[in-house]
């Protein structure tokens, strides 16, 4: 059954493909670096530089909206290019 | 400036009306949009079919997780307090990583199940009915009061708009708009389930994003430019408050308050995706790829929300409530638009805010009626209701839960609901561990789960039960000293810490004891499955929820989104990313 050809490929028997990949690891960095950042409140809570009269912590912040953005789709392509390949992987032992 | 209900605001009201008839019309409509074959299942009620692509899931989420009452609370705490209101900010923008890799999960789990419900879910993991109904009522529980608050924003920018008669009015006439609007509400909600809001959230969040810009341009430069804005803010908040003796607020938050900045941060967006409504719209995407992708679309949002916030500034300078004793903050942004926006535009404004409230009031309803008819009606009631009597039973609760929220809402003190639905947040979060932690692993046992479930509640509630504040006796605030550490923080995430502490050394007791670990009918597999890939519901009828049976074809509004390419072919498509 391809079902469980996909299931044993999955459950990572003897699969080509690590479980910990370049491509995971970037993935998770790009997913901590806004959360880590955002919460060390200590690095942004003061009011210069100003920016067009905007104290820097405002502006800092609404910055990370974008960033935080910007990390998460880069984090959607690395495991989208991680999860091909394991495709590939498995489409090659099921074959 | 001018207090509030003096007089009708004519072109505001017009114009207001006239856009609420329009996603009247629109919310009756949705029941024929993208309609499938088997429209009585609850999957179509409840879930729209699972059909949804990338764009109207982007639009259904962000009309559900930012709703009116986030858009009129939120500048209304930095009007109030500055700094410390702005904490929504970075809980906005860290939501999106935090739930990344959880929320596909769910998807794909859900879909292989036909889960309809987060507590479908944790039923099925861990083969506990009891779990589950805890889940399911914290849902419930922590929903209702959020859908009392939509009827607050709604209610706020009926006020200035002067409907609702004066501070003389009989109770009939005042509540009069409310009813109104709420009528209309359930009945296309009850005909037409969770398209309904989905169709009328492009409205809402076209005019959202459309007042919201216009609002940070043209209104800095009608106050003298943002450098003046936040002047006259700091001049605010060095003032001395007498009650307390301390300034009423800062600018930038000063080392004692950043503990609490940071936890309510981290708490809120740990808590934001666990909530009924919002799984909800999780789970009628039609593709794991769909819910992936609006991880990194939906912050767009968030830097709406954070624009908003900088209405609360504006407010302050504009002069809104000045001098005015115990003024009601809520009303500091819908007074703002309706002193500096030509009536016309005003009226754009404030149907955005009554239109905002309407598309999560639908679908918390919806997700609690869900919740309900699988988890407790089907689960213990009537067994073997079939998924006709399921949508039944879904629809009539939908309106129960709208009609129990307007009853609270006229009935009770605002202050009720603005305190419940800080308590709900502290709530949901307590069901991070069991929801959060199972996508991932078996590890935890199931009663320890609930043990931790049961003293997060039960801490979370009690600490902010003892929370004075100026306007209420009781949960007056929602950050207490953090026990051991020794500073202040979000009383949420403290429980949630012990709720994650108990938990551990419960299942290592419970596994020591080789206590019985449950059934689990989830495979690893399930968590990864995507649609196309054969690992689909196959157990389940001509599978209404399937979108290759509700799309019957490309003609539908989705089909120029990349996403609506995933549906057919067995391999994703190759990224093609949407821009912007």
């Amino acid at each position: 059954m391809l079902e469980q050809d996909r299931e044993v490929g999955g459950t990572g028997v003897p699969s080509t493909r690590a479980a910990v990949t370049a491509e995971r690891v970037l993935a998770g960095i790009c997913l901590a670096v806004p959360v880590v950042a955002l919460l060390s409140v200590p690095s942004y809570s003061r009011s210069t530089p100003e920016l067009g009269g905007m104290p820097f912590f405002y502006w800092y912040q609404l910055l990370w909206v974008p960033l935080s953005a910007l990390f998460t789709w880069s984090a959607y392509l690395l495991l989208s290019r991680d999860e091909k390949r394991r495709a590939a992987h498995r489409g090659g032992d099921a074959r | 400036m001018t207090p509030l209900a003096a007089k009708v605001n004519a072109p505001a009201l017009t114009v207001f009306l006239l856009l609420l008839a329009l996603v009247t019309v629109l919310g009756f409509l949705a029941a024929r949009w993208r309609r499938a074959a088997n429209t009585r299942h609850l999957d179509e009620w409840g879930l729209g079919g699972r059909s949804f692509g990338t764009w109207v899931t982007w639009f259904l989420l962000g009309g559900d997780a930012y709703t009116a009452y986030t858009f009129v609370a939120v500048p209304a705490a930095v009007f109030a307090t500055g700094a410390a209101g702005f904490w929504s900010v970075p809980y906005a923008a860290m939501v999106y990583p935090l739930v990344f890799l959880l929320l596909p999960r769910l998807w794909s789990v859900a879909r292989v199940h036909g889960y309809v419900t987060p507590a479908d879910f944790v039923r099925g993991r861990y083969g506990s009915r009891a779990l589950g109904l805890a889940v399911a009522l914290t849902g419930i529980l922590a929903t209702m009061p959020y859908i009392a608050l939509q009827l607050v924003g709604l209610e706020a920018v009926l006020n200035v708009m002067g409907l609702g008669g004066g501070p003389g009015a009989s109770p009939l006439v005042k509540d009069l708009p409310l009813l109104l609007a709420f009528a209309v509400l359930a009945a296309y909600t009850y005909s037409s389930g969770l398209r309904a809001p989905a169709l009328i959230a492009f409205v809402k969040d076209t005019l959202v994003y459309l007042v919201v810009l216009v609002a940070v341009v043209y209104l800095p430069m009608r106050l003298g430019g943002y450098h003046h804005i936040f002047d006259t803010a700091a001049a605010k908040y060095r003032a001395v408050s007498p009650a307390t003796h301390q300034p009423v607020g800062s600018l930038v938050p000063g080392s004692s308050a950043q503990w609490a900045y940071a936890t309510l941060a981290l708490g809120s967006a740990l808590a934001l995706f666990m909530y009924p409504h919002t799984v909800t719209g999780v789970l009628a995407a039609k593709s794991r790829r769909t819910v992936r992708r609006n991880m990194a679309l939906l912050p767009a949002y968030s830097l709406l929300l954070g624009l908003l916030a900088l209405l609360g500034f504006m407010a302050v300078t504009d002069g809104v409530g000045k001098g005015v004793k115990g003024y009601n903050a809520q009303l500091a942004v819908p007074q703002l638009f309706a002193d500096l926006f030509p009536g016309w535009f005003a009226g754009v404004a404030f149907a955005a805010i009554g239109i905002g409230a309407l598309v999560p009031a639908a679908i918390m309803s919806i997700g609690a009626a869900n919740l309900f008819t699988r988890n407790v009606y089907k689960e213990f009631v009537r067994p073997g209701a079939t998924a006709e009597q399921e949508t039944k039973v879904a629809k009539y609760v939908s309106l129960l839960v709208k009609f129990g929220a307007l009853v609270f809402v006229l009935g009770t003190d605002q202050q009720l609901a603005i305190n419940l639905q800080l308590l709900g947040g502290l709530w949901i979060l307590q069901t991070v561990p069991t929801i959060g932690a199972g996508l991932f692993t078996r590890w935890f046992h199931r009663w320890a789960l609930l043990g931790g479930w049961a003293v997060g509640m039960a801490y979370g509630s009690w600490q902010a039960y003892g929370i004075a504040s100026p306007a209420t006796k009781h949960f007056g605030g929602s950050t207490a000293l953090i026990p051991l550490i020794g500073r202040t923080g979000y009383i949420g995430l403290t429980a949630f810490v012990l709720n994650l502490v108990t938990a551990t050394a419960l299942t290592v007791l419970l596994r020591a004891l080789r206590a019985p670990q449950g059934a689990d009918e989830t495979r690893p597999a399930d968590y990864r499955a995507e649609v196309g890939d054969g690992t689909g519901p196959s157990d389940h009828q001509p599978d209404a929820g399937s979108p290759a049976a509700a799309d019957t074809g490309d003609h539908q509004p989705d089909a120029g989104s990349p996403a609506a390419a995933d549906a057919g072919g067995p391999e994703p498509a190759p990224a093609t990313a949407p821009t912007g």
